[in-house]
């Protein structure tokens, strides 16, 4: 091949894998092309780099558009407006009291993700609600329900922080994730530093600074800190390219999983089958395809009634 | 499965001194160190190379090279590193061919290339990206400009872009791969836009 074909076969790459359906075997084929040689891989690297780094153009934030706003060009700016007002429009979309909040929000088994004008992104995870606003010179992001990964871009001048009910995140330079379930907030820590801040936790506020693999959970009787490798953080993170991925999961958690991203539920007849143990990499959005794995690898039978998927003996 | 960093991402500094680096974190200082380098190392080749057609090729083969030096160990001087990579590899295919390159290959200093110069402040980079961005984006091709605006800036699927546009599901995907070269292409090589 040559440069020119190898640059376009990369740029397909990229493209085939953001826009069109991607299946398991296409990130397999991709793998087998990005390891044949160095230079499929650098040239892959570059466009998806460049791609990657377009995002910024989604100039969506007014507020957090910095001096970015007059440089963009008006055809930009009505995008922009087109934008935004799609996504107000698009159902569950909630006004908050601040006039410039802006709300975005997934529905089960969505995925979005927000270019901030100041180089920062966040990644919404299935069924997730956020409002962005600005208090002061604080950005400021409002996790009304759901799961978040955040790259922000640090800025002394600017305090990046995340509400999630009683709790607080302020970031000191870093990727993390957050996790709100009714009753607990969970944050981990990618890279760089926050600090957590429970406002309730039996009746007195607690706070913990959090470096790199730090996890910790709160929720009104408790706030714990553990260790975990990044790589398991990133594993745990594996639903921003759409996948789920267990090792030595057990059945139940696995179908935990599923329910949060499908309608169709999967049910566990028995608590035998719930504590089997599962690996591998799987979609998301197919209850179906994992339930058919399950039932192979385990001989097990898979019955749907209504909206459930059954696992049984 | 192949983990591919974003741009500007920086991963987590695990590794010690000295020791072997993952795929992942040559990726990421690839994209990190090497590429905004692309524009300088593009002027060196069109400078020292006399055939213009050979220049991607050889990009690309400077690229893999210090891609695989860097998953043995992280070059400290990444600049310097690249455009000796560059060289070297211009002395190497002349001697081959038996011929004396246009400059014969004079001292880096000699042309130009700063090796120590400071990068640019990350804040300040981070500012001129999007207007860079923007201009790369105003000189691709109309249709091609279209696809790369439905899919990245309003965020329709492949798709919903070929019903947008009125045109094959093909055809969106080729828009949407060439608009994609393209871009890369004037933004990492920062070819200045001009303004009317």
């Amino acid at each position: 091949m040559n440069a020119l074909d190898i640059d376009q076969a990369a740029a397909d790459w990229v493209q085939r894998r953001q826009f069109w359906n991607w299946s398991d075997d296409d990130q397999a084929a991709l793998d087998v092309w990005l390891a044949e040689s160095d230079r499929n891989r650098v040239a892959y690297l570059r466009q998806n780099a460049v791609w990657e780094s377009a995002g910024r153009l989604v100039v969506l934030k007014p507020e957090l558009e910095v001096p970015a706003r007059a440089r963009i060009s008006p055809l930009l700016m009505r995008i922009a407006a087109g934008v935004l007002v799609a996504a107000l429009g698009a159902g569950g979309i909630v006004y908050t009291m601040h006039p410039r909040a802006a709300v975005y929000s997934t529905d089960i088994g969505g995925r979005k993700t927000l270019q901030l004008a100041d180089g920062s992104r966040i990644e919404l995870n299935t069924n997730t609600l956020v409002s962005l606003s600005k208090e002061g010179d604080t950005r400021k992001v409002t996790l009304v329900r759901g799961e978040a990964y955040f790259h922000i871009h640090h800025d002394a001048a600017h305090p990046f922080v995340v509400v999630a009910g009683d709790y607080r995140v302020t970031d000191i330079g870093t990727e993390f994730v957050v996790r709100r379930a009714p009753e607990r907030v969970e944050v981990g820590l990618i890279k760089g530093g926050v600090r957590f801040d429970a406002a309730n936790v039996q009746g007195t506020p607690q706070s913990a600074l959090l470096t790199p693999g730090d996890v910790v959970v709160a929720d009104a009787n408790s706030m714990k800190m553990s260790k975990k490798p990044i790589r398991d953080l990133m594993t745990e993170l594996s639903w921003r390219r759409g996948m789920l991925v267990f090792k030595d999961t057990m059945l139940e958690e696995a179908a935990a999983q599923f329910n949060r991203y499908n309608r169709e539920k999967i049910v566990l007849a028995g608590a035998d089958i719930a504590r089997l143990k599962i690996n591998g990499s799987f979609q998301a959005s197919s209850s179906e395809l994992f339930a058919r794995s399950v039932q192979d690898l385990f001989g097990l039978t898979v019955t749907h009634t209504g909206n459930e998927l059954v696992i049984s003996q | 499965m192949v983990k591919v960093p974003e741009f500007g991402r920086e991963h987590t500094g695990l590794r010690k001194a000295g020791e072997g680096m993952t795929a992942s974190e040559a990726d990421a200082w690839f994209v990190r160190e090497i590429l905004p380098l692309e524009a300088a190392l593009m002027q060196f080749l069109r400078h020292n190379w006399r055939d213009r057609g050979d220049v991607e090729d050889l990009r690309q083969e400077i690229y893999a090279r210090v891609y695989g030096a860097a998953k043995k160990e992280i070059p400290q001087a990444p600049k310097a590193f690249l455009f000796t990579t560059a060289r070297n590899l211009l002395i190497n295919l002349s001697q081959k061919a038996n011929v004396i390159p246009i400059d014969a290959m004079a001292d880096l200093d000699a042309l130009g290339i700063e090796l120590d110069a400071p990068s640019p402040d990350r804040s300040v980079a981070a500012r001129q990206e999007l207007r860079r961005l923007q201009d790369a984006l105003d000189q691709l091709p109309p249709r091609h400009r279209e696809a790369i605006i439905l899919g990245r800036i309003e965020g329709l699927s492949g798709r919903e872009i070929a019903h947008r546009m009125g045109i094959a599901e093909t055809t969106a995907s080729q828009h949407l791969k060439l608009g994609m070269m393209a871009l890369t292409e004037f933004y990492l090589r920062d070819t200045p836009r001009r303004r009317t």
